[in-house]
């Protein structure tokens, strides 16, 4: 029988394993950390909706239980190919092999303490949005480190992102939208409180994202200025003191914070030991994986039996990678049926 | 304020400096601003430390000033620099011991520069032979003076005679550091703890007793920056600069602040009494100044020399309060004596800057002044 081994159990990994199991394929899946669900564990609530994420985990992991086989704890230490599939080795040498290899192994957040001038790791009340995010989750109420409800926070878009210096040229696509939900978020926790997003540009580019926008400047009074942080301290006190420039009114302009959230953005995978790397797959300008074409062939590499799905081709949202998912599981049944004559990662060369 | 956070990054910006064996090149402006710091600089490695440095009284300025007001051309500015290297290949010696930071951050430019362009290197080579017949070598190690006392702050801080401590409470001094602009906000590799959260003196001034006070305005310019200061019509914006600074770090009332750089201590020094004279504003306790020192007088200071000597009484705010607090030995009467033994005059009193000592009852020279009211 066909066996199928898929390594990281993040959003991709699991939708991607529930599909291909209810084909009837042996499914494997290789997860790195001793959790399920990945990227989706550190979610409360989705936007636009904001739906709570941990029915969606659960409701992953229980379409897996019982039909896939999953190993945690487990780094991949090689791949061997020949013309069977795929000899995985992982940790304490075990083996698994697989006709077809499925790769969601995701990206990384950008290392906000890299911003130096922004102080997150020196400051006391600078966090990042994923530290919010948690703070939502584990619903301890938002205090700042002297225990106090912050009556000003800001949060700074594109901490990471659209940011050469930083070695990021590109855009991180879900922070804007996950800057607005959380911001509405602060606001319910804290209704006196003011919340300001200092932002690049809004990109609002999904469904019902510019609705949640509006609600946020409407109902909730967030306040939205089109500005670029350039450096933050702390005060005696330790609120924080930003500088930034107003790009609209072209000033600089200087205020006084209880918080500052760092919208951190989304940067492929580079450390030593990465997949991408350990397999010798090409990496596109911006350091994702190289889709072979973006539009005829977006899941397959240059070596047949090898997919990959997920964020780790670039920043995604949960629906586009749950989407991705379902449509590399029919991409790899496609290519288990039609083995021989299997020839979707031909380029497709678009006559422009 | 974390501070493992800050030492975490400290970590990520270690550079190679060397312990011995320097040619050391001054400053255009520095003997005028604070005369004896660069004098104390050689003291304290030759004297104190047993260090051999050497100089050239042939050596020039490295034309930064220019420079970076757009009046020099990069090329002459490099056979300048250049002719300074061959200075140093001819003394036999191949550490470069800077004493200015616009020099340090220039040499630096420059270095990098014909690393990535070596055509650049070869042009400039041909140009110091054309016109004085020179050859030179890349330093193989270049450093402010600054890191190289950093370098050496536990040789100097085992030589202490008075740590940087208050003698009445037993608590370290709080000190402000100022950096340079030029000394790591172009390279921040090549400064010690880079150019955000900048190590190079405040490791000098813990091993020296001394506690470091972070303040919002850290980061802000001195106020010299050289087209607000060279520039007349832009000199009110200098000033507003430093003001900015006093206002942020004045209340975690430090006792003094350390400088790395030729204009910081001086502006940030003359403009207190300026301030003063304008609105009344005093930022030290009792109507003093913040003193201000560089990196060579408070290490000089430290290691006991005459606070004299070491040009303490070309400084606008006085230095006094500091001394007595921390116990220094000194004769008041000899301030304004010179090195010839003849009084120079006293300055004019400051309207609302005070600094005299009359107020403090001092004992004589021999103990230690106890009785004080500053």
């Amino acid at each position: 029988m066909n066996s199928i081994a898929i390594i990281g159990g993040g959003v991709a990994g699991l939708e991607a394993a529930a599909k291909l199991s209810k084909q009837g394929y042996a499914v494997t899946v290789i997860e790195r950390s001793k959790c399920l669900g990945g990227r989706l564990t550190q979610w409360h609530a989705l936007f636009p909706a904001r739906k709570p994420a941990e029915p969606l985990l659960l409701r992953m992991i229980s379409e897996i239980e019982g039909n896939v086989n999953v190993i945690m704890d487990a780094a991949v230490t090689g791949v061997e190919k020949d013309d069977d599939g795929f000899a995985i080795t992982i940790s304490n040498n075990r083996m698994i092999t697989a006709s077809a290899l499925l790769l969601t192994t995701g990206f990384d957040i950008f290392d906000a303490g890299r911003k130096e001038e922004y102080g997150y790791g020196i400051y006391d009340n600078v966090i990042t949005s994923v530290e919010l995010e948690e703070t939502f989750r584990s619903g301890r109420p938002l205090l700042t480190v002297k225990g106090n409800k912050p009556a000003r926070i800001g949060f700074i878009h594109c901490v990471g992102s659209r940011d050469e210096k930083a070695g990021n040229p590109h855009c991180s696509k879900v922070c804007c939208v996950t800057a607005v939900k959380q911001a509405i978020e602060v606001k319910e926790m804290l209704p006196s409180s003011e919340v300001f997003l200092f932002y690049m540009d809004l990109r609002m580019f999904g469904r019902h994202f510019e609705e949640l926008y509006k609600e946020a400047q409407f109902r909730y009074g967030i306040q939205f200025i089109r500005a670029r942080l350039s450096e933050a301290f702390e005060n005696p006190d330790g609120s924080l003191q930003i500088r930034i420039e107003d790009t609209l009114l072209a000033k600089p302009l200087k205020m006084s914070l209880d918080m500052m959230v760092l919208m951190v953005g989304i940067q492929p995978q580079k450390k030593p030991g990465n997949l991408t790397d350990m397999l010798g797959l090409a990496r596109d300008t911006d350091g994702f994986l190289l889709q072979q074409d973006q539009y005829a062939a977006p899941f397959a590499t240059q070596i047949p039996g090898l997919f990959f799905a997920g964020g780790i081709t670039g920043p995604k949202t949960i629906e586009e990678t749950l989407t991705e998912a379902r449509a590399v599981s029919a991409e790899i049944t496609n290519f288990l049926k039609h083995r021989e004559n299997y020839a979707s990662h031909e380029p497709y060369l678009m006559e422009l | 304020m974390k501070q493992e956070g800050k030492k975490k990054l400290w970590q990520e910006y270690q550079k190679e400096i060397a312990t011995n064996n320097f040619f050391y090149v001054r400053s255009c402006v520095r003997q005028n601003f604070f005369p004896a710091a660069e004098q104390t600089f050689l003291r304290i490695m030759r004297e104190s430390l047993g260090k051999t440095v050497r100089e050239n009284p042939g050596h020039t300025t490295c034309t930064g000033i220019g420079y970076h007001c757009d009046v020099v051309p990069f090329n002459t500015t490099m056979t300048v620099i250049a002719r300074q290297f061959a200075l140093m290949t001819e003394a036999g010696l191949e550490n470069l011991a800077v004493s200015c930071i616009t020099s340090f951050g220039l040499y630096t430019e420059i270095i990098e520069t014909w690393k990535h362009f070596p055509e650049t290197e070869a042009k400039t080579r041909e140009y110091l032979r054309k016109a004085t017949g020179r050859e030179f070598s890349i330093p193989t190690n270049l450093a402010h003076a600054s890191d190289i006392l950093y370098k050496l702050r536990h040789e100097v801080a085992a030589r202490a005679v008075y740590p940087l401590v208050n003698q009445t409470t037993g608590k370290p001094l709080r000190v402000v550091e100022h950096i340079g602009c030029h000394y790591s906000k172009m390279f921040p590799h090549k400064g010690v703890g880079g150019a955000e959260y900048p190590y190079v003196l405040a490791g000098l001034v813990e091993a020296l007793g001394g506690e470091i006070v972070d303040y919002p305005e850290r980061r802000h310019c001195c106020g010299f920056g050289f087209r607000q200061y060279v520039v007349r019509a832009n000199r009110g914006y200098s000033l507003s600069c430093s003001k900015k600074k006093f206002d942020s770090m004045e209340p975690y009332k430090p006792d003094l602040i350390i400088t790395n750089c030729p204009g910081c201590p001086y502006f940030l020094d003359r403009w207190q009494y300026v301030i003063s004279e304008m609105q009344g504003k005093t930022y030290g306790e009792n109507g003093h100044g913040i003193p201000v020192f560089t990196y060579e007088e408070l290490a000089g200071l430290v290691l006991g020399y005459d606070p004299w000597d070491i040009g303490l009484q070309t400084h606008q705010v006085s230095a006094e309060p500091l001394m007595i607090k921390m116990g220094v030995r000194f004769d008041p009467e000899k301030k304004y004596q010179g090195k010839n033994g003849v009084n120079m005059g006293r300055p004019k009193k400051p309207s609302h800057l005070r600094i005299d000592m009359d107020e403090i009852q001092q004992t004589p020279v021999t103990g230690y002044p106890i009785q004080m009211t500053i």
